[in-house]
């Protein structure tokens, strides 16, 4: 298939991306790794794996404890890079930035903590029909134990949210919508700016899964003005085991512990604890620090390159990809929305996502088929799976050549 | 050019293209729905055993992958007319043989053409695709009403 793009990019210069991210080099049987399963999780640069290693070679300490010149040392450089962290999410106060494990865990602490202080019997959680199960079930566990009710926006058949239906089922009653910025499955941007000022026009708080968004977009909290952010590290580009949680100041100074222990306290006598202010109080425990520096370092590299440059080649890459895609006969693309992230879910006449994999994967194009956790999306699009081609600022035009030659391979082999 | 595999082998594309006894089965003695939450396949499993222990029938419906449609396809057709007794003897020997734990080339075995699965051994995270009916088979055998690969 000849492109007369190739790996051409107006501002960004590919070939030399790759050369900082060492398992873009692997091969196997001679074979060069086709990675586009970056929705599961990126590859790391060298600038990152160095910064770890150096971390731990010469500045590992543990953080907020010791009183000894390297636990200081290694206390600033982990509050630096909550600092950082602010400042890559537009945000001023970085007491407003939680290290949490992942997503997964910032979505929990807030289902747990929002929950606990601020959701009565008889309220409303709102959440969406494309949510990750890691945005469904927290909420669901939430609600069963609060006596609250979950109410679902619905999706057309694009993969949109219907807004004629959230305005209908946002009321007074409504606490907190819990929305993805970006479908992890469908790939789909959703208009959070309007999600948040409609839900703000009722009172209720909202809170966005950032995990498929911040590895491909510029995210100014400021503007957006959610009430929480979560999104992970391993999937900019940095360690896995980390994540952030963004939530309002006086939000958060309000809200209970999620998880209690060392370090998150004020005073602690045998019968009574005052805990500590925010981001304290939800750091309970010593924390991933090497993890945190890791992820400052991923924080940085993406800056240096230009989330907007970024931004921009994956949107080229989306277009050839669908364009590609959508030329293979008996292909069907699941999430085909006006504004997409560079995420492609698709399924093949007759041929089982799983079987697609297995054999794509022999040819070391690594795609992700199943259900992507997110059971209720491949319901509403009456699928059992889909396979997932997900695109990063390092993936270069022959990479999805190379992805359609696979899947006319598969197609062959299932004729 | 075309994938050569181990695994996608002509009767196993041939049985997952026309599967044999798909169908429902409405006065047989056993059943099971079985389910592999990890990848969404879903397949329930029909036996009409009758007073001597002896497979009359079998028959299977659902949706799955390949691999498990195929082994299901193929392990009913190497059921029918086999004992119950006979029936869990190449269970045993054919979760074994996926495992890597039982090799029929040099073991003595009961697996006839079933043998034509010792490919996914390579494939670890298919091994429970190709397990599933059998699963579900002994599911039904122990006259229980559903089973999952993560149970």
């Amino acid at each position: 298939m000849s492109n007369p793009n190739k790996t051409v990019s107006a501002s960004l210069d590919v070939d030399k991306i790759r050369q900082d991210f060492p398992m873009l080099s692997k091969r196997i049987n001679g074979k060069p790794l086709v990675y586009l399963d970056n929705g599961a999780t990126t590859q790391k640069p060298l600038s990152v794996i160095k910064r770890m290693e150096r971390f731990d070679t010469e500045e590992y300490a543990t953080v907020r404890r010791g009183a000894y010149q390297l636990g200081e040392m290694a206390t600033n450089t982990y509050e630096e890079t909550r600092k950082k962290l602010a400042r890559f999410l537009g945000v001023e106060d970085a007491r407003q930035i939680i290290f949490t494990s992942g997503t997964t865990q910032s979505i929990n602490l807030v289902a747990y903590s929002f929950g606990k202080k601020y959701i009565q019997s008889g309220d409303e959680v709102m959440i969406s029909n494309m949510e990750h199960h890691a945005n469904i079930i927290p909420w669901q566990t939430m609600c069963e134990e609060r006596g609250a009710t979950l109410k679902i926006i619905p999706i057309n058949d694009a993969g949109e949210l219907i807004m004629e239906d959230y305005d209908r089922l946002l009321s007074s009653k409504t606490k907190i919508v819990a929305i993805t910025h970006v479908s992890n499955a469908l790939g789909t941007i959703n208009p959070v700016k309007e999600i948040v000022s409609k839900a703000h026009a009722v009172g209720a708080k909202v809170l966005l899964d950032g995990a498929q968004s911040t590895p491909h977009m510029k995210v100014d909290l400021q503007d957006i003005d959610c009430d929480f952010y979560a999104f992970s590290g391993h999937k900019i580009y940095g360690p896995s085991g980390i994540g952030v949680l963004y939530g309002k100041y006086e939000l958060l100074k309000e809200m209970p512990p999620y998880v209690t222990g060392g370090e998150m306290i004020n005073v602690v006598t045998l019968e009574k604890t005052t805990y500590a202010k925010p981001p304290a109080r939800f750091e309970g425990g010593t924390p991933p620090i090497t993890q945190v520096i890791g992820l400052g370092e991923a924080v940085d590299y993406l800056t240096n390159i230009g989330i907007e440059k970024i931004d921009a080649y994956e949107r080229e890459l989306l277009a050839y990809g669908t364009k590609v895609l959508s030329e293979i006969p008996g292909l069907r693309i699941i999430g085909t929305a006006k504004h997409k992230a560079s995420i492609i879910s698709f399924v093949l006449e007759s041929v089982h996502p799983h079987d697609v994999i297995t054999l794509l994967d022999q040819d070391l194009v690594a795609v992700r088929g199943g259900h992507h956790c997110a059971q209720p999306v491949m319901t509403r699009f009456c699928v059992p799976a889909t396979t997932r081609a997900s695109m990063s600022f390092y993936n270069k035009y022959e990479e999805i050549d190379a992805l359609a030659a696979g899947i006319r391979k598969v197609q062959e082999v299932f004729a | 050019m075309s994938y050569q595999s181990e695994l996608y082998q002509q009767v196993i594309l041939d049985h997952n293209k026309n599967p044999r006894n798909f169908r429902e089965l409405t006065d047989g003695t056993h059943s099971c729905d079985g389910k592999n939450p990890l990848c969404g396949d879903e397949m329930t499993i029909y036996l009409n055993i009758n007073d001597d222990g002896i497979i009359d029938d079998i028959s299977f419906q659902g949706s799955g992958c390949a691999i498990s449609k195929s082994s299901t396809s193929m392990m009913t057709t190497n059921l029918k007319g086999k004992s119950v007794d006979e029936a869990r003897v190449m269970f045993e020997e054919f979760h074994k043989m996926i495992l890597g734990e039982f090799d029929p080339e040099t073991q003595e075995h009961h697996l006839g053409k079933l043998t034509i699965f010792m490919g996914v051994r390579e494939f670890p995270s298919r091994t429970k695709c190709a397990t599933l009916p059998w699963h579900t088979l002994a599911c039904a055998l122990d006259k229980k009403q559903e089973t999952s690969t993560e149970d």
